[in-house]
């Protein structure tokens, strides 16, 4: 998956460098983040439960992380734009478990301007 | 007795099916990884600099991967034991290469030359409760720059 923060309308850069390649950090617009907090509905879970007697890969849960992931991301996005930002340097992702059924995923980052 | 029959059935399941589905996903794992080669990746970065570089995306992969009741069964006797669990290590392998894989993938569909600063991460999804599904959630993410 790629992160797109270009879905909602946006051009802003993201690295998990401490710059933007080819370009110059002009301001410093302070820490950034998004979060989200998703649960798996019932029948997923069923078929997880399933699919964990045969093992491999659970792609319903991989699909319900990943989106979740996505909103994260555009919610850290739509901050840095309200900042008038146009790129997040340092991205982090943190990803917590709260009960058996639900997930947090977390994007932090440091807004700048770049030219 | 009946529920002897049952487990047995079960692990006889998960051993079969949990088998051939891990020496698949190794396979497909050796020829993605074959075909991939040209990508450079790095866990540096934060402070190196890449004049060669004009344009920079961040790129993710990610993969739930869930234990098969034979190994979910045999590591728990294993726990009681001690000592390397063995048929965690080859999940957790596969997990992480599989996360790997797809974020040099997508980095590679953009374009990048190579991939810097990469970061590999895992968190457990069924909480802490021991019960219900195993599975665990891997993901890496790097920059992609060309």
């Amino acid at each position: 998956m790629t992160v797109q923060p270009r879905s909602i309308g946006s051009n802003i850069i993201l690295t998990n460098i401490e710059t933007v390649p080819g370009k110059a950090i002009t301001q410093q617009l302070g820490l950034v983040q998004g979060s989200s907090v998703r649960a798996k509905h019932l029948g997923r879970d069923i078929a997880a439960g399933l699919k964990n007697i045969v093992g491999g890969e659970l792609k319903g849960y991989t699909e319900l992380l990943q989106e979740a992931r996505q909103e994260a991301t555009n919610r850290m996005v739509q901050e840095a734009q309200q900042r008038g930002a146009n790129a997040i340097v340092n991205v982090r992702f943190a990803t917590s478990s709260l009960t058996q059924g639900a997930a947090e995923l977390f994007a932090y980052g440091t807004a700048v301007r770049v030219e | 007795m009946d529920g002897l029959i049952i487990l047995a059935v079960l692990l006889g399941i998960g051993y079969f099916f949990g088998t051939r589905v891990e020496k698949q996903h190794f396979r497909s794992l050796q020829q993605r990884e074959q075909a991939i080669q040209g990508l450079m990746l790095s866990t540096a970065g934060a402070k190196v600099l890449l004049p060669q570089a004009h344009q920079a995306q961040l790129f993710v992969g990610s993969v739930v991967v869930s234990s098969d009741f034979f190994k979910t069964f045999i590591a728990g006797i294993m726990n009681l034991l001690g000592g390397r669990i063995t048929v965690y290590e080859s999940l957790l392998e596969r997990g992480r290469r599989e996360a790997l894989l797809r974020m040099e993938e997508s980095a590679q569909a953009w374009g990048a030359d190579q991939v810097v600063n990469i970061r590999i991460q895992a968190a457990e999804l069924s909480g802490n409760s021991g019960k219900g599904v195993v599975a665990l959630e891997v993901m890496a993410y790097g920059t992609g720059v060309r």
